[in-house]
């Protein structure tokens, strides 16, 4: 008797004859690959997310003033340029106010021009910089009152383009969520699939089990339980797999969404803990979900495949 | 216990043939009950029906206290551990042991594991299978599978024990083993129905008999004056 008492414990009781009859390397296989896919969505959602946020903080909270004929005199004394950027200065709510020097101009126009721009004597407006601070004017209010000091003044906001760049942010969360939404479906069509070839190898064992009284519950339970486990599994293998590419991808998008990154370079050549900070928070809470959603997945599609099997017993 | 009232069974959901026709028999609790017949007469089909694998189409059946053709699905579990059943192909799972086949009902039935080692070391020596406990079925001869197949039955104390063709492959001094146990248990109180088509068990083992053919119950009556 010494034996089988030893073999016993509870926990290991298969009296389904699961360990063999459920797929234990294809269903974690294919999970953790819904899994991986569903890694990526999900950087993708929160990717768009905060790109998008870094670009309306950044482009709402700047204008660009341009000054037509800045060397001329205005209607007030001294130049055009001074007098708009004596405005700027006097008015409350911007954060900085910076021309940019003619160095700078020419480096914005040599792409165009060529390096000999600064020898064409073009009539280059001036071009201030500025940047909104909070109880800034309406851009519009703003335009007015430099137009008044300078007429011909151009202040332009990036409105239209945070705009379309929002917009371009929602669409891609919405492709993101969609992914999301349809790798949950697959991985739960792929947990029915492998439960009902279980089902299937399993025929006799469960119709003896039921016969002894074995409720709905408890052979549902069975295969909730081993489906649970495995499809766990191929969720942390997934998450796992996914997290070098996320981690990856973040570094290269970091340029993108950190205010400073795109000006110092920052961001390029992150090592060690610098790399893992770069995977953004919600990442960190949402790879290790994944092996949680994938047992839950498995969970519910076993139990509701397995009472919809069963109710052709008696 | 048991209680039929014009209990008609048709298989294919009512569009079948008629299997079993307008049985009216009731037997009482402690009560003991040859199933006699020729092959194809329903034996077996009239077993499935009290161990509640089909549910009546025509009819009242009533099985320890509960209408079984308007009972609720999910009443029928707690009754079927009620009933143990010895199988003509003794239905054991080839991937469990000895031990693990005959603890199968305690298990489903929530018993702790204490009390399952005992009641199956138990079972499994009253049998006479104590030193094949680890054993898997396809390691035991025919009859060790009968005798596993009549502890797995009997180890939840059923009230009502169903046997079909029980003796099918025991020989003939495991045979009159089989029917001593049965006995022995009848006696003890529970209600135990046999079916079988072994006129000379029936000879040595007298008893009340239900007698079928062509899906009709053509006697009820002592065995021998059947």
């Amino acid at each position: 008797m010494r034996e089988p008492r030893a073999r016993l414990r509870r926990g290991r009781f298969d009296d389904l004859g699961l360990k063999r009859a459920l797929a234990d390397r294809l269903l974690p296989l294919l999970v953790a690959a819904m899994a991986f896919l569903a890694a990526l969505a999900l950087a993708g959602f929160v990717g768009a997310a905060s790109l998008a946020r870094h670009w309306r903080e950044g482009a709402a909270a700047a204008l660009t003033v341009q000054v037509p004929q800045p060397g001329a005199a205005a209607a007030g004394g001294g130049t055009r340029r001074d007098r708009v950027l004596a405005v700027l200065q006097a008015t409350k709510g911007l954060g900085s106010v910076r021309p940019l020097s003619e160095g700078e101009l020419n480096d914005l126009l040599r792409p165009w021009l060529g390096a000999g721009a600064e020898t064409l004597a073009l009539p280059l407006p001036a071009v201030i910089a500025v940047r909104l601070g909070a109880g800034a004017p309406d851009a519009a209010a703003l335009a007015d009152r430099l137009r008044a000091a300078a007429p011909g003044t151009l202040v332009e906001d990036h409105a239209v383009w945070v705009g379309r760049l929002a917009a371009l942010a929602r669409s891609l969360q919405a492709c993101a969520g969609a992914a999301l939404l349809l790798v949950a479906g697959v991985a739960a069509a792929v947990v029915a699939i492998a439960t009902r070839a279980g089902l299937a190898a399993r025929r006799q064992a469960i119709e003896i089990v039921h016969g002894l009284g074995a409720t709905d519950g408890y052979i549902a339970g069975r295969f909730a339980g081993r489906t649970m486990l495995l499809a766990a599994a191929g969720g942390a293998v997934g998450a796992l797999v996914a997290l070098p590419v996320l981690l990856g991808l973040a570094e290269l998008a970091a340029p993108f969404a950190s205010p400073y990154g795109a000006e110092s370079g920052a961001g390029l050549q992150l090592q060690g803990p610098a790399t893992l900070r770069a995977l953004p928070d919600p990442l960190w809470l949402a790879l290790p979900a994944l092996p949680l959603a994938a047992a839950a997945i498995g969970w519910l599609t076993a139990q509701a495949t397995v009472r919809r099997w069963l109710r052709r017993l008696p | 216990m048991i209680s039929c009232e014009g209990v008609g069974l048709q298989y294919s959901r009512g569009d079948g043939p008629e299997i079993l026709r307008d049985l009216t028999f009731a037997v009482p609790a402690g009560g003991f009950r040859w199933l006699l017949g020729p092959s194809g007469a329903g034996k077996s089909s009239l077993l499935r029906l009290i161990y509640l694998a089909v549910r009546p189409t025509h009819g009242r059946l009533n099985v320890l206290g509960t209408e079984v053709g308007t009972a609720r699905r999910r009443h029928l579990p707690r009754l079927r551990r009620r009933i143990g059943v010895v199988y003509q192909d003794f239905r054991l799972l080839a991937h469990l042991s000895v031990f693990d086949n005959v603890a199968l009902p305690l298990r489903i039935g929530g018993r702790p594991e204490g009390q399952v080692r005992a009641d199956v070391g138990e079972m499994l020596r009253w049998v006479g299978l104590s030193h094949k406990a680890a054993a898997r079925p396809a390691e035991l001869s025919g009859g060790e599978q009968q005798r596993v197949a009549i502890a797995r039955a009997v180890v939840p104390r059923p009230s009502l024990l169903l046997a079909d063709e029980p003796t099918g492959n025991l020989d003939g001094v495991q045979a009159e083993r089989l029917m001593q146990l049965l006995r022995e248990l009848n006696r003890l109180g529970t209600t135990v129905v046999v079916a079988t088509h072994n006129d000379a068990l029936v000879a040595r083992h007298p008893g009340r008999t239900l007698r079928l053919a062509h899906g009709r119950l053509v006697a009820d009556a002592e065995a021998g004056r059947a």
